[in-house]
């Protein structure tokens, strides 16, 4: 036991590394600079703020709660049944989660809109439309965690309980739910956090009226140029976000209970009979939902003054070298897959020691690095944008002409992506199996490939799609740190919004519907490696 | 049991605290190399290649471009960096901004030798900074809209924007968090002066006007001819949005659809100056002097729809042609700004928005 917290204490160290140098010193370093007592007593105490805390964490609760009511049937659908074009339906719900806010927001105006296909319910900006779009953006994170972690239970354990007798709400509850628990734990801190940090949905969608905290240290920092106001609101947000990541972390250690975990394409199986209603109907209304809004965006793209037409690509193709207002899509496209893949193999690398260590089970460690790991996911990213700009220009670490900076800043937030995908996973191998499979003579990598391989390997398959997914979809950062040499497709599709004319406009619809092709055929990619592997075995 | 799990992990932590820290290296070498200068600017800049590489034939030095969002970031940027600055030339401060600059100290004194501005174009007396173009912030209106049988007349002032028969056609900016909103803003000040413009926009709020925050959000997706959803015919932009209308049209258009309300527009100056601590000095200098050029002063019409502020500049026909540039616009002092701008949007934001 000694001996694996101490190794534990050796992985930990890549992670705590990682994190502090590009996380906590450059965000400290803004904290610190513009720090003031003053500004720290007027946040806590003006009637002003503290609304703004209250609206940030109700409608944080109330779109993490939406977002499981929309999620977990596709999530167990697609666990549970194997039908046709399953894969490309997990690759398919990943792809809002990486539509630029921008756009979607013109795609959910255009179906309220009159002569839109939900005109009839009214709404305009405001909370409502805000709220689903929340729920848009991050269905993906519930089916995706807790759709892949539900794949790995072994279905026999629910078999054997209906067997008995128990009823299907009975084993649900009683049996399958505790067993999920850690991913809908891991789940549910995700999208808490996205929502709870939420910026560009709220000022596209909702109304001037309604700020969370992450606007609000928006509009001190740069409206009011107020950094010590911004400060003092970005500490507390980091404040609450540990209270809120403690409290899950422990939750999420309590309720990992060690199981038999088993590889995927055992558990799911043909629909039969009635269920085949059921899947379709799932599959259905989850894809309708996610569809709908991205089919608006692309009809748009090919309907510019309201006449098919594919100009808006033949543009973009062509796009002359006439301004350097707007890269050319060809190198916005190169540079996206480019970061993609490099913050994709840190953030795995960074985040599958952090996975490892938080899993070993040795408190000291595993709770505060489990704690820290997500902090980046709920820290105001105008601190973060600032952090980088400030600690990374001068020496020591003088970083101001590095593309680099770029997929790390993708890999700090996707890294928690691939902590809470293996963690769960590896902490619910069930050490018996290991135990059984040494004692009758397994070798220890024969143990490593029949046991712990085929199931880790599926945990950093999930997470290497959504590394990927939060890379391709990342502006945040992005925004603070851009050269136009080094503009991804986001950033080309803002800036093309950014100029008058409807030819703009079109051409970045044309190339959001790029980007949601690009990240269907990226993930997907992702999820071959995971085939390949399993199918060595 | 499970020594080579751990041999595993920590090779590969090994392996990826090697490769990054050689991908760091190696980014961290200055690519434009000595024979470079840095422009920091807000993300609407915009340039002819062509005239960019003029420059660096004629002086030997290549252009590199930082542009970190809007004009508030930017100018954030360089304040926060002005120990050890980003960039050698900021360009992309407006007079709605100067102060603020100015009392952070981030500029070093220059003038560009033999600079001829246009009459009129207010110079900084101290040279910190050197004008670069103009603009208008106007409101704009959707023609087709008001052609319309049964429709109200396009409208002409700001008293349309308050008149029942407008009611809820109107979209502006957050002045908090968009450049052409504060300078509506101000322009509402400066027509109906101080306190009578919190009247006007308690008169605008009760006839429904809309708030949102950026331009984009305004123009690309609430304006009906902004080519985006757009439900609202009268907008806060630019009274160069009719030759961007024009320009990039699709399908293509002769005639802009958007006309311009010529007494509500608020003139905003752009300018560029040389950062203190820039490392290259001369290359700073010389970049203001390009920017102030005739050269690129007629390249910036069709580039970044704004005006030249310096004799001898062209203007392109199809853009001066459609362009709406008001004899007297409203105006505002920088000292006058810089001395009320967060208090008037504080109040702003009592009388519209809670």
């Amino acid at each position: 036991m000694s001996e694996r917290a101490g190794r534990s204490g050796l992985v930990a160290a890549v992670p705590v590394a990682f994190l502090v140098v590009f996380f906590v010193w450059p965000s400290g370093h803004v904290l610190v600079r513009a720090f003031g007592a003053g500004a720290l007593r007027e946040v806590l105490t003006d009637p002003t703020f503290r609304r703004v805390l209250w609206f940030t964490s109700w409608q944080a609760v109330l779109s993490t709660a939406l977002t499981f009511g929309a999620g977990l049937p596709a999530a167990y659908v697609v666990a549970r049944y194997d039908f046709t074009g399953r894969r490309l339906f997990r690759a398919f719900v990943t792809v809002p989660f990486v539509m630029p806010t921008v756009v979607v927001a013109v795609a959910f105006l255009a179906l309220l809109r009159p002569g839109g296909a939900f005109a009839f319910l009214g709404w305009d900006r405001g909370l409502a439309p805000m709220i689903v779009a929340q729920v848009f953006f991050n269905v993906a994170v519930v089916v995706r965690i807790v759709g892949g972690f539900w794949a790995n239970l072994d279905v026999r354990r629910e078999d054997a309980a209906r067997m008995l007798g128990a009823s299907r709400a009975r084993v649900f509850r009683e049996v399958t739910l505790p067993l999920l628990a850690p991913a809908l734990v891991a789940a549910a801190s995700i999208v808490f956090l996205f929502t709870f940090t939420s910026f560009g949905v709220v000022l596209l969608l909702s109304d001037p009226a309604h700020a969370t905290l992450e606007v609000e240290i928006y509009r001190q920092a740069f409206a009011y140029f107020d950094l010590p106001v911004a400060a003092a609101l970005s500490l507390v947000q980091i404040v609450v976000v540990a209270t809120v990541l403690w409290a899950l972390s422990r939750a999420q250690e309590r309720s990992a209970l060690p199981q038999r975990l088993v590889a995927a394409d055992v558990t799911a199986r043909r629909p039969r009979g009635r269920e085949r209603l059921f899947v379709a109907g799932v599959i259905g209304v989850t894809t309708v939902f996610l569809a709908l809004p991205l089919v608006a965006l692309a009809l748009r793209s090919v309907r510019p003054g309201g006449e098919w037409s594919a100009s808006a690509y033949r543009a973009l193709a062509t796009r002359p070298a006439t301004t350097t207002s707007v890269v050319s899509p060809g190198l916005a496209i190169r540079n996206s897959v480019l970061f993609a893949l490099v913050a994709t193999v840190i953030a795995l690398v960074v985040g599958g020691c952090a996975a490892f260590a938080v899993a070993a089970r040795s408190r000291r460690v595993g709770r505060p690095l489990d704690v820290l790991v997500m902090l980046p996911l709920g820290a105001s990213s105008v601190t973060v944008g600032l952090g980088f700009l400030l600690t990374f220009g001068s020496p020591p670490l003088d970083l101001s002409g590095a593309w680099i900076l770029i997929p790390i800043a993708h890999a700090l937030i996707a890294i928690p992506f691939v902590v809470r995908a293996v963690a769960p996973a590896l902490r619910s191998i069930d050490p018996r199996l290991r135990d059984a499979a040494a004692v009758l003579g397994a070798s220890p990598r024969a143990v490593w490939r029949e046991v712990d391989l085929p199931i880790v390997t599926r945990a950093f398959a999930v997470a290497a799609g959504f590394c990927a997914a939060v890379s391709l979809g990342e502006f945040g950062a992005t925004l603070f740190l851009t050269r136009p040499e080094w503009s991804t497709v986001p950033v080309a599709i803002q800036r093309l919004l950014g100029r008058p004319g409807e030819a703009n406009v079109s051409q970045s619809l044309a190339l959001a519907t790029v980007l949601m092709g690009l990240t269907v055929v990226i993930v997907l990619a992702m999820e071959r490696v995971r085939v390949r592997h399993l199918g060595e075995l | 049991m499970a020594t080579r799990w751990w041999r595993v992990v920590r090779a590969a932590a090994v392996a990826g605290a090697v490769a990054l820290v050689v991908a760091g290296c190696s980014g961290g070498t200055d690519p434009g190399g000595r024979g470079s200068v840095t422009l920091l600017t807000h993300s609407s800049f915009a340039a002819s290649p062509d005239v960019l590489a003029e420059f660096t034939a004629r002086t030997g030095y290549e252009v590199r471009l930082v542009q970190p969002g809007d004009a508030g970031l930017a100018l954030n940027e360089a304040i926060l960096r002005k120990d050890a600055p980003v960039a050698d030339v900021f360009f992309g401060i407006d007079n709605t901004f100067l102060t603020r600059a100015f009392d952070a100290g981030i500029f070093e004194p220059y003038a560009p030798p033999g600079l001829d501005l246009d009459p009129g174009v207010p110079a900084d007396p101290q040279q910190r900074v050197t004008p670069i173009d103009r603009g208008d912030v106007c409101i704009d209106y959707d023609k087709e809209y008001f052609d319309q049988p049964g429709r109200p007349p396009a409208p002409t002032s700001f008293a349309s924007l308050v008149d029942p028969r407008y009611e809820g056609l109107t979209v502006v900016e957050n002045p908090a968090t968009s450049s052409p909103g504060l300078a509506f803003l101000l322009a509402t000040i400066a027509a109906q002066g101080d306190p009578g413009w919190k009247d006007y926009w308690r008169q605008l709020r009760a006839n429904g006007v809309r708030v949102v925050d950026d331009w984009t959000a305004a123009y690309q997706t609430d304006f009906t001819a902004g080519g985006g959803p757009g439900d609202r015919p009268i907008v806060v932009s630019y009274g160069s949005s009719p030759p961007a209308d024009v320009v990039y049209s699709d399908p293509p258009r002769a005639e802009p659809r958007v006309g311009v309300v010529e007494s509500t527009c608020f003139r905003q100056y752009e300018y560029a100056g040389v950062l203190r601590g820039a490392k290259n000095q001369a290359g700073a200098k010389a970049l203001v002097d390009f920017l102030a050029s005739a050269r690129f002063q007629s390249d910036m019409p069709l580039q970044m729809f704004v005006d030249p502020v310096v004799a001898g500049a062209e203007v392109p026909a199809e853009y001066r042609r459609w362009a709406v540039a008001p004899e007297r616009p409203l105006t505002m002092t920088p000292e006058q700004i810089g001395a009320n701008r967060e208090e008037w949007v504080k109040e702003w934001s009592d009388i519209v928005v809670r």
